[in-house]
């Protein structure tokens, strides 16, 4: 058994990389991701990536957000200390709504920057993952199991024929800790 | 015959739309109910009925103006941003942009008509309201008769509408030209265009509200009040631009305008939906916060009883329910889902315009009956006929637009 644990084909051209993710498509070959220094369009649908679930957490933050405004001023202006504001009630909706809305916008903005953070393993001081460093750079990178795929000369070729420029075998999944 | 090859597929950009059938037919019936419904208004009542009559020829004909300048403001913007994505459907609100001078010209008509015989703007108009020696003597009216009177009012209304006017004409010829030549020149005379009408049609479109509806009740002012109908403009014809897309596809046209540019027109009618909420309720709280009562004055009108269960469907029309139908991705993109948004919101500002419109002139001799759906009708009438038919007379697509292939290959 060999010690390889990914095939990463290494394409100069985003067509090339789309042909070569047909070419192992069509091969029953599963590509494990896609990994490319700008956004292609079309490559989410070829891939079977599933939708972002990134708006659900955004409602999570927002409906936070907007509760803590409601809270605050709740809280404040009608249970700690009510003034008398120009006569009105204490508990006036109009005044309510732009604090509301400010902090649903704030907790939804901040929460998903968090999120976006968490998901991608980001933190301050903290290497990040990468699986071929040019894939930030002016590469565009296919990633192949080596374990579920195991016929490695026939992905060799087939990278190849589509027009790599390079076929890496890695022994471990991120370069960027080396 | 032009041809563009995009992969697969093969577009004829030549393709011209053919004004005809049902369309035509329907936007006629339309003129006409509105001629009988004006008429009717006209000579069958009192002169109430007529200054009924007069209020909405005002708002249907403010309406059809705004909506015929947010194409031209459309187009503007897509030249001055350089964008791409809108290159194959920019015809639509250019279309729209070309009827621009028409209405223009009736809304003159209307409000030049209605002020001279009485019917609108009396509130500051009025023989001796600025004359200290007069019984009718208001001192509001009089400090403000230096900007609000009746040959600065038809000279602002003139020079305004005239110079939104020319700028539609001279950039949609240019685009026309475009198709024939080729080449950049057209694209970077109109740029330049854009430029200065976006900052000619910024600073006046206040000022023109302030004009045309705002000094229906002239003691009262807001400042928020330009912007508020700027959003309502730019809304509405957002709302008019899709509809006239989805229905052209439904009938076989614009093969290459796809789901994604229908995406991005929902995100504007979504995006500018919640902008027009934003200005309309930090104008209501401004003066509820303050609570003057010459500011309250017309937030109180609006809150009598036969105003105030319009006053919070206007709320509900114009944002809670595009809020709630639009804000799901896939929504945006299906046709029949932007056709009903769409037609909701376009009843939506009709209402709008009404709670801007009636209380200042009819107040509660308002009604909803035959004049104010036989105006309505006549214009929408009128406004289908002559946007379709200059649609009708050049290829639906720019085929020589820079951006036309990255707008074919839009994708988001």
């Amino acid at each position: 058994m060999s010690s390889t644990k990914y095939i990463l084909g290494s394409f100069a051209d985003p067509d090339d990389m789309m042909h070569g993710i047909d070419k192992l498509q069509e091969n029953n070959i599963s590509i494990y991701d896609c990994f490319t220094p700008m956004p292609i369009h079309g490559i989410e649908a070829k891939l079977g990536v599933k939708p972002s679930r990134l708006p659900i957490a955004a409602f999570c933050f927002g409906i936070t957000g907007l509760v803590s405004g409601i809270s605050l001023l709740y809280y404040t202006i009608v249970y700690d200390w009510p003034m008398n504001i120009g006569g009105k009630p204490a508990l006036a909706m109009p005044d309510f709504v732009p604090v509301s809305f400010e902090l649903t916008i704030l907790f939804c903005a901040l929460g998903m920057v968090a999120t976006f953070f968490f998901r991608n393993h980001l933190f301050p001081g903290r290497a990040p993952r990468v699986m071929d460093l040019r894939a930030t750079d002016d590469r565009f990178i296919i990633a192949i199991d080596a374990k579920e795929n195991t016929d490695y000369e026939k992905i060799n070729s087939l990278l190849k024929e589509a027009g790599a420029v390079d076929v890496l075998h890695n022994e471990r999944k991120y370069v960027s800790y080396e | 015959m032009e041809t563009h090859s995009h992969h697969y597929h093969t577009y004829n950009f030549s393709e011209q739309f053919e004004f005809s059938g049902k369309a035509k037919v329907l936007s006629l019936v339309g003129i006409l109910i509105g001629i009988v419904a004006i008429a009717y208004g006209f000579l069958t009542g009192g002169h109430i009925q007529v200054e009924r009559t007069y209020a909405n020829l005002l708002l249907m004909g403010y309406y059809f103006t705004c909506v015929c300048s947010a194409g031209a403001f459309f187009v503007a913007l897509q030249y001055v941003t350089q964008s791409g994505w809108s290159a194959g459907l920019v015809r639509i609100p250019q279309a729209m942009a070309g009827v621009l001078p028409v209405a223009a010209l009736l809304l003159l008509i209307i409000c030049a008509t209605g002020l001279f015989s009485g019917n609108l703007y009396h509130h500051w108009a009025e023989e001796g309201l600025t004359d200290p020696n007069s019984p009718k003597f208001d001192k509001i009216i009089a400090g403000k008769a230096v900007f609000l009177n009746t040959p600065a009012f038809l000279l602002r209304q003139i020079i305004f509408m005239g110079a939104y006017s020319i700028f539609a004409i001279i950039i949609a010829k240019n685009s026309y030209k475009e198709d024939l030549d080729g080449g950049l020149n057209s694209y970077k005379k109109n740029f330049k265009l854009s430029a200065i009408f976006l900052v000619i049609f910024g600073f006046t479109t206040p000022i023109w509200s302030f004009d045309t509806i705002m000094s229906l009740e002239a003691h009262w002012f807001s400042t928020m009040f330009g912007w508020y109908n700027f959003a309502a403009l730019w809304v509405s014809g957002l709302c008019v631009i899709t509809l006239i897309i989805v229905l052209l596809k439904k009938a076989g046209y614009l093969a290459w305008v796809n789901e994604n540019h229908l995406h991005d027109l929902g995100k504007l009618i979504f995006g500018f939906s919640i902008f027009w909420t934003y200005v309309w309720f930090a104008q209501f709280m401004l003066i509820w916060y303050s609570n003057q009562p010459e500011e309250t004055i017309y937030f109180y009108k609006r809150w009598e009883p036969e105003f105030k269960p319009w006053f919070w469907l206007n709320i509900i029309i114009n944002f809670v329910a595009p809020v709630l139908i639009l804000v799901d991705r896939d929504a945006k993109r299906k046709e029949n889902v932007l056709i009903f948004v769409c037609c909701l919101l376009l009843c939506g500002h009709w209402l709008d315009y009404y709670l801007m419109v009636m209380p200042g002139t009819v107040g509660e001799h308002r009604g909803f009956g035959l004049i104010e759906i036989g105006t309505a009708l006549g214009f929408v009438g009128l406004f289908t006929f002559l946007t379709l038919s200059k649609l009708s007379k050049q290829a639906l697509a720019p085929a020589k637009h820079p951006f036309l292939d990255e707008s074919l290959h839009h994708q988001i």
